[in-house]
């Protein structure tokens, strides 16, 4: 095999290594296009305010500037910003646990139990999921607010909760990988139907509820049209709280220049904290991501 | 007995995704004193002088954004499925997904930095367009393409990894057949890899039509940002938005949501019943 693939590489003609090159310099060039940016946020977090307009922007910072834009970024506002990411850490992990609970037994029923309405369900299911989860926005905003609910906590932690593409992914993990026939032995040997679901269904279950979970987390932490209308003010969650800190930063917004003002390597130093905690899940669950993107279909 | 285990997401289902739609509907047939408006909330929201231009705004962005998107996402998903070595193939996937991670306002925050010449990491190539402060960049004709590219950062990595499944589905022994009869890369790419790859194609397609109408956070914080260079009320949904909390006119409102939730409903709707890319047993 490899032989063989040798003796072509050598008989390359120059049009076909021509051809090569070019794959090769598109495929570099967006490597670079899609790690430049955060390599760039890791480098300006160290850097003083003057560094970053002076020296060049692949240029090291020091230690003692991090530190420095870490200070200012934490006595903000008495540390609004632990304020921003605790309520996104709230937010997210509460909707995350409910969404567990409503769908994880629901993609259990969807795939593997018998009733009416189950068509219409898993039909709908779809056509919600496959819209873009900005478009009901403004419309729970109105519900939320008709039932006095906006800016408490509920107002954000609910609507995260309704997750169909969760429950899709749910469906399709139970309707591929645990048999009926598994389940109809469970009851022969006496199971009642809750005990089938806690005793078979679930022990089975651990990938497709680490993919649901992984996928629910991102999706709240990054969310920023919601809990922008829904939980306004000390409610923030860190993704509307930098937009916040941006409204404060002189070069962006000169009329903020005052006592609170922050300066640009700060704002770096907060989108990096925004962003940490999505990005090392990111990094360590490689495996899951692609599977669960792959999942979204799987007839041809 | 299975109704019991549907419950829980059947009520999430009714209070978030069915009953804000009809209370949207709802609010955008009545008038501000409640009684029956037919359209007239329509109308106003139609005729307000913001309301075209917005339309051409996002029309503008989407088309740019869908067939950078398209075409670009296709070829790099057939370069990335080109790459013999495996750890090599899964590294460029994993690379080009990573900005994923960095969606909502943190992914255009960064991009304000990325945007600003005086600090850029590649202010060389703005300063080659012309481009000396943060203003002229985002100058109201460069926003369809800057939005673009930030969407296209936070997303295209998604979509490549999907396109890359879909390649993998393609039999080995296809392909095989091709080089054998003596197709090239780019013949096998044509004839064989794209064809085999409509669906997915047009489902991203859908899906990022549905998505680019909605912009919302993008025009908002580079606005905030560039002191409103970048209009208030550029896209549709920041026109909602300001109708809603600038001119406490929540029906009017209301009317805008209406209209962007039917398109994307719509495409979904149609992809869902049409596409046959979903299971529905």
């Amino acid at each position: 095999m490899s032989a063989t693939r040798r003796r072509r590489r050598r008989e390359l003609t120059p049009g076909a290594w021509l051809g090569r090159a070019t794959i090769v310099l598109v495929a570099v060039f967006f490597v670079v296009f899609f790690v430049i940016p955060i390599v760039w946020l890791l480098i300006a977090s160290g850097k003083s305010p003057h560094d970053l307009i002076t020296t060049g922007p692949f240029q090291p910072g020091t230690l003692a500037d991090l530190a420095a834009n870490w200070s200012s970024l934490v006595t903000f506002q008495d540390g609004i910003v632990f304020r921003w990411l605790g309520n996104s850490a709230y937010y997210s992990v509460a909707a995350l646990a409910i969404t567990l609970v409503t769908t994880i037994p629901a993609g259990y029923a969807l795939a593997l139990g018998d009733f009416r309405g189950r068509k219409t369900l898993l039909t709908t299911t779809l056509v919600v999921m496959l819209i873009p989860n900005t478009a009901l926005v403004l419309p729970i905003f109105l519900e939320l607010s008709a039932v006095h609910l906006i800016g408490k906590p509920l107002a954000a932690i609910l609507p995260f909760s309704f997750f169909p593409f969760g429950v899709y992914l749910t469906y399709i993990y139970f309707s591929t990988s645990v048999p009926r026939d598994l389940l109809d032995a469970a009851r022969i040997d006496g199971c009642g139907e809750f005990a089938v679901f806690r005793r078979v269904a679930m022990p089975l279950a651990t990938p497709v509820v680490a993919l649901v979970g992984f996928f629910s987390f991102v999706a709240n932490w990054n969310n920023y049209f919601l809990p922008f209308l829904t939980v306004p003010g000390k409610g923030s969650p860190i993704q509307v709280g930098l937009t916040e800190l941006l409204s404060n930063v002189p070069a962006f917004n000169p009329t903020a220049a005052g006592v609170t003002s922050i300066e640009l390597p700060t704002l770096a130093v907060a989108t990096l904290l925004a962003v940490t905690p999505v990005l090392l899940i990111f990094l360590f669950s490689q495996r899951f991501l692609v599977a669960g993107l792959t999942a979204g279909g799987t007839k041809e | 007995m299975s109704y019991v285990f549907v419950s829980g997401y059947v009520l999430f289902a009714l209070a978030f995704g069915v009953l804000p739609t009809l209370y949207a509907l709802w609010m955008s047939l009545t008038g501000s004193q409640g009684g029956f408006a037919g359209l007239d909330n329509f109308v106003r929201a139609w005729q307000d002088f913001r309301f075209l231009p917005a339309v051409g705004h996002v029309a503008a962005f989407v088309g740019v954004w869908l067939v950078s998107l398209l075409v670009l996402v296709t070829l790099l998903a057939l370069i990335v499925h080109a790459i013999g070595r495996r750890w090599l193939s899964s590294s460029v996937r994993f690379v080009y997904y990573i900005p994923g991670a960095l969606a909502g306002a943190s992914s255009v925050v960064l991009w304000l930095f990325v945007l600003d010449p005086t600090v850029s990491p590649v202010s060389a190539v703005l300063r080659a367009f012309g481009f000396e402060t943060f203003v002229q960049t985002v100058s109201p004709g460069n926003l369809p393409v800057v939005f673009a590219i930030i969407a296209f950062w936070t997303g295209a990595g998604g979509w490549i990894v999907v396109m890359y499944g879909a390649l993998n589905s393609i039999p080995v022994e296809v392909l095989e057949a091709a080089r054998i009869d003596g197709a090239g890369a780019v013949r096998t790419a044509l004839h064989i890899q794209l064809p085999m790859l409509r669906k997915w194609i047009s489902y991203m397609a859908i899906m990022s039509l549905a998505a680019g109408t909605q912009l919302f956070v993008e025009p908002r914080v580079l606005s905030q940002a560039s002191h409103a260079v970048v209009p208030v009320d550029y896209s549709l949904n920041q026109l909602a938005y300001l109708f809603a909390f600038k001119q406490s006119d929540l029906n009017g409102s209301a009317a805008i949501a209406v209209m962007l939730l039917v398109v994307s409903l719509g495409l979904s709707a149609f992809f869902v019943v049409r596409g046959g890319l979903f299971e529905r047993d």
